[in-house]
């Protein structure tokens, strides 16, 4: 008797958790459930995974999307690359790198019941284009048919660039060249997969359906955000998509950053998007030391100095700025060593390519760099400053409005000022700032800005930063805020990028090599690289840190 | 020692009222230090309040010390100036941010300050005057325009029109015909000041010459022919005159604020100048830490707006508008 009933118990389980066994879990066994409260000050714009360009929406997004392929959302090193996602693996490139065939996972339906197929893949990468995302032309162009997509995006079609084959369940890309990071392209949020009948136009506050453990429900960007478990979810991989612990994620906007940190102390809220004010950093380290995290991310403040008007024009100048930089000024600026260490060189220390060297500190120089930074030399950069012939002249160092801008650019103007230049700041609100300093129209001289790259590659620093082609004159859109050119420089890069098809360590040991030729012509003063300090509720249980995304929501376990 | 005239007798009607001079001396007091900023940084502090120095040390009770010092905390976050020291040689209010001496800044602050706010009133004066005598004493097509010109700014508030013009001159400095006005200069805060105040004053002044045009001595004057020109000088000038001396104070003090405020906002006095506006504002991130460098310029406002606002109080009841109109008449 007992054994009939233990086997009919059995039974009836197994019809009823049959689909979730087959699929995956939706959500976790343990400690799932809650509501976790998140703040910011300010909404981070459109929902609209394919357009939205801010860090705090890709966080959200995160959760809500998936690509073919992703970045890992667990803990791990800075320098991972891509892994599959919606892809049941990522594939090995063929046709010499030119083809790229992706496998679909089955059985994948969207928050709205679709199901997801090749098809929907297609018109994913095709909307790329028509929505004009902002990745368009500098990741996904190289796409068999991209360049076109980009001059005429209402007619795009990528026909012989994606091609789906829906008996096969995969979907192939044709390239125009070999690209060693496409895979982590298709993992940034501009590649994700919708359905296909999303409509080819930001889609604001009204967020497409997605294939992640949760869907945004409803989106005010004057108050909140608010969203619940996607009920048609269940985990393929944990670590490209893990099954979210929260029942649901409630995102207020309004709450300013020291407020925002009183209510996570206090349990009101559980995790704040911006940066934590520096004055509270004591504060935390002694009395929350338990719930604060600190995570090392990608981030790089650099000062970009324009190459081609006076004084900058000059090496002797740059590298006398160079020399006198206090960095370790700038690492207490940013809230001292445990948040910040000094960066002598373009590429941050864990992305790949980086090689530790430093040509512009105390008793070095390019032909015998040191490997760290270690003090300013103002005797050796006031000699170079005389013997360019430029103290007396004007710089203005134009800077955003925040305290860590504000109090890196004052330094800056310091150690100008005792170069001997007429030194001052302008300070603008970052939207205006970013596009200013880009402008060569308005003759900026030097700006302070930081870079976070997209992925971690090295050429999301070099190449991005300091190619030819990304400094476009007269034009707000020009990321080379330098303007500096060097063909040669450019070819190396060319190079590093197609032997890291075939061999990504050698193709690294060629980025590293860009790296130092960037830093012996220094169109830039690296400053430092900054680590990320997050506080959390104690309500929040578990490591919630990621690498790119720095945080998971659906990973946060709410007791 | 004073005349018997009207301003003799104001002057010793002020002598006699103590809260005013007590606030007259608050007000020298105040000055003076502030002009003795250069010598405080350069022979007592031994500090360049304008450079960065958070990687500096200083004495203190003979020990070097870390100007920026490390939080003692598991994490070893965070780093927070130096305090208050109380050693007039050495970081006697503490430093900012910056690793700068607080106090060095506070008395730099207030000069430029002081010299806004003094100079602000000053041209506001000068305008208002200008356009309310004009206004009140042709009347007609002139008091209209002027009048309604003095409406249209008056309708749009005050901060509102300062931020607007701060932000377009902040980016561009400011051009007048051949002359051109750096973005740090002191005299664009002094001239946007001026301008935004100009209705507040004008306004009082109009009044007062309207009601002095139908005077009796004034009438009396036309009648015998005097020329226009000649009233207005010798007649409605010294009478106004009395109404402006009561209304500098008070603006120098809405001017004081008014800076304050735009610093504050890091459009009025730039980098790496300072005033107590920029300092409250340095002071803002350390308020939890280090709120001296908020609280200390915070004070120096208070201080001497309450003082300008008694020593207004004591001027208006010293010089009496309608009394004195009542004389003159």
């Amino acid at each position: 008797m007992t054994r009939l009933f233990s086997f009919l118990s059995s039974a009836v389980l197994l019809c009823l958790f049959s689909p979730a066994m087959a699929e995956g879990i939706a959500r976790p066994a343990e400690h799932a459930g809650g509501t976790l409260h998140l703040a910011a000050q300010s909404s981070p714009g459109t929902t609209d995974p394919q357009v939205s360009y801010f860090m705090a929406m890709y966080q959200v997004e995160a959760v809500v999307y998936d690509g073919l392929t992703t970045f890992t959302k667990g803990p791990g090193p800075l320098s991972r690359h891509a892994i599959a996602d919606l892809a049941e693996s990522i594939p090995q490139p063929q046709d010499d790198g030119h083809t790229w065939i992706f496998h679909l996972r089955r059985n994948i339906r969207f928050s709205n019941g679709k199901l997801l197929s090749p098809d929907d893949v297609v018109a994913s990468m095709r909307r790329i284009f028509r929505v004009n995302s902002p990745t368009a032309g500098p990741y996904y162009s190289n796409i068999v048919g991209g360049a076109e997509c980009l001059k005429d995006p209402d007619h795009c079609t990528l026909e012989n660039g994606v091609i789906a084959d829906n008996q096969a369940w995969t979907v192939t890309f044709h390239l125009t060249r070999p690209d060693a990071e496409f895979a982590d392209r298709l993992a940034f949020n501009h590649a994700v997969i919708l359905p296909a009948d999303t409509p080819a136009h930001d889609t604001g506050n009204s967020a497409p359906p997605g294939t992640g453990p949760y869907r945004i429900v409803s989106y005010d960007p004057s108050s909140s955000m608010r969203l619940e478990r996607n009920t048609h979810f269940r985990q393929w991989d944990a670590a490209a998509q893990p099954a979210g612990y929260p029942d649901r994620i409630e995102y207020r906007f309004g709450s300013d950053p020291e407020s925002s940190v009183t209510a996570i102390e206090n349990g009101q809220y559980d995790w704040m998007a911006e940066n934590i004010p520096l004055d509270r950093l004591a504060e935390l380290g002694s009395r929350f030391a338990d719930r604060v995290h600190i995570v090392d991310f990608l981030n790089l403040y650099y000062a970009a100095l324009n190459v081609n008007i006076p004084p900058f024009n000059s090496l002797k100048v740059r590298e006398a700025l160079n020399y006198a930089v206090n960095r370790h000024a700038m690492v207490i600026h940013n809230g001292g060593p445990a948040v910040a260490a000094p960066s002598c060189q373009m590429l941050p220390e864990g992305s790949p390519g980086f090689e530790p060297v430093c040509y512009w500190t105390r008793g070095a120089d390019p032909q015998h760099p040191a490997l760290r930074w270690e003090a300013p030399d103002m005797e050796k950069a006031k000699q170079l400053v005389r013997e360019s012939g430029t103290a007396g002249q004007k710089v203005t160092v134009i800077t955003a409005q925040q305290p860590e801008y504000m109090a890196m650019a004052n330094e800056l103007r310091s150690t100008l000022a005792e170069l001997g230049y007429d030194a001052s700041v302008r300070s603008m609100v970052q939207a205006v700032q970013f596009g200013y300093i880009q402008n060569s129209d308005n003759r900026v001289q030097i700006s302070l800005t930081g870079w976070n790259a997209d992925y971690p590659a090295a050429s999301s620093y070099l190449r991005t930063l300091l190619a030819c082609d990304m400094f476009h004159p007269h034009s707000d859109n020009s990321i080379n805020i330098s303007g500096y050119c060097d063909p040669d420089t450019d070819r190396l890069m060319d190079r590093a990028a197609d032997l890291s098809v075939t061999d990504r360590n050698a193709g690294d040991r060629l980025w590293a090599e860009a790296d130092r030729r960037f830093m012996a012509q220094v169109p830039t003063v690296p400053l430092v690289q900054v680590r990320w300090v997050m506080p959390l509720s104690a309500r929040v249980k578990g490591d919630v840190s990621a690498p790119v995304y720095q945080v998971v929501f659906s990973r946060f376990q709410i007791r | 020692m004073f005349s018997s005239g009207p301003w003799g007798q104001a002057i010793r009607a002020l002598r006699y009222n103590r809260s005013a001079m007590i606030a007259l001396a608050v007000l020298l007091a105040l000055a003076l230090l502030c002009a003795l900023a250069p010598i405080y940084a350069r022979h007592i502090a031994k500090t360049d309040p304008f450079t960065s120095n958070v990687a500096g040390t200083v004495l203190v009770n003979g020990q070097e010390t870390d100007i920026m010092q490390p939080n003692d905390n598991p994490l070893h976050l965070g780093l927070s100036p130096i305090g208050p020291t109380w050693h007039p040689q050495s970081f006697l209010l503490g430093a900012d941010s910056q690793g700068r001496d607080v106090a060095a800044r506070l008395l730099y602050g207030g000069r430029n300050s002081l010299i806004i706010a003094f100079g602000a009133a000053t041209l506001c004066i000068l305008m208002a005057s200008c356009i309310g005598i004009a206004a009140g004493f042709f009347g007609g097509i002139t008091d209209a325009v002027l009048s309604r010109l003095m409406d249209i700014m008056w309708a749009v508030p005050v901060y509102l029109f300062a931020i607007s013009l701060s932000i377009v001159t902040i980016t561009q400095g400011l051009k007048i015909g051949p002359f051109t006005i750096a973005s740090d200069n002191l005299m664009i805060p002094v001239f946007i000041i001026a301008l935004v105040y100009v209705p507040y004053a004008a306004r009082p002044v109009r009044g007062r010459v309207m009601t002095l045009r139908s005077a009796e001595f004034v009438i009396a004057a036309r009648s015998l022919g005097v020329p226009r020109r000649r009233i207005l000088v010798k007649d409605i000038l010294p009478n106004v005159l009395p109404t402006l001396v009561v209304l500098a104070p008070l603006l120098t003090a809405l001017s004081l604020l008014a800076e304050s405020s735009l610093s504050f906002l890091s459009i009025g006095v730039q980098a790496p100048a300072a005033s107590w506006g920029t300092i409250i504002q340095d002071g803002e991130g350390l308020i939890y830490t280090r709120p001296m460098v908020a609280v200390a310029p915070g004070l120096m406002i208070v201080i001497t707006v309450l003082a300008l606002n008694i020593l207004g109080d004591g001027l208006r009841d010293a010089l009496d508008v309608r009394e004195t109109s009542r004389r003159s008449g």
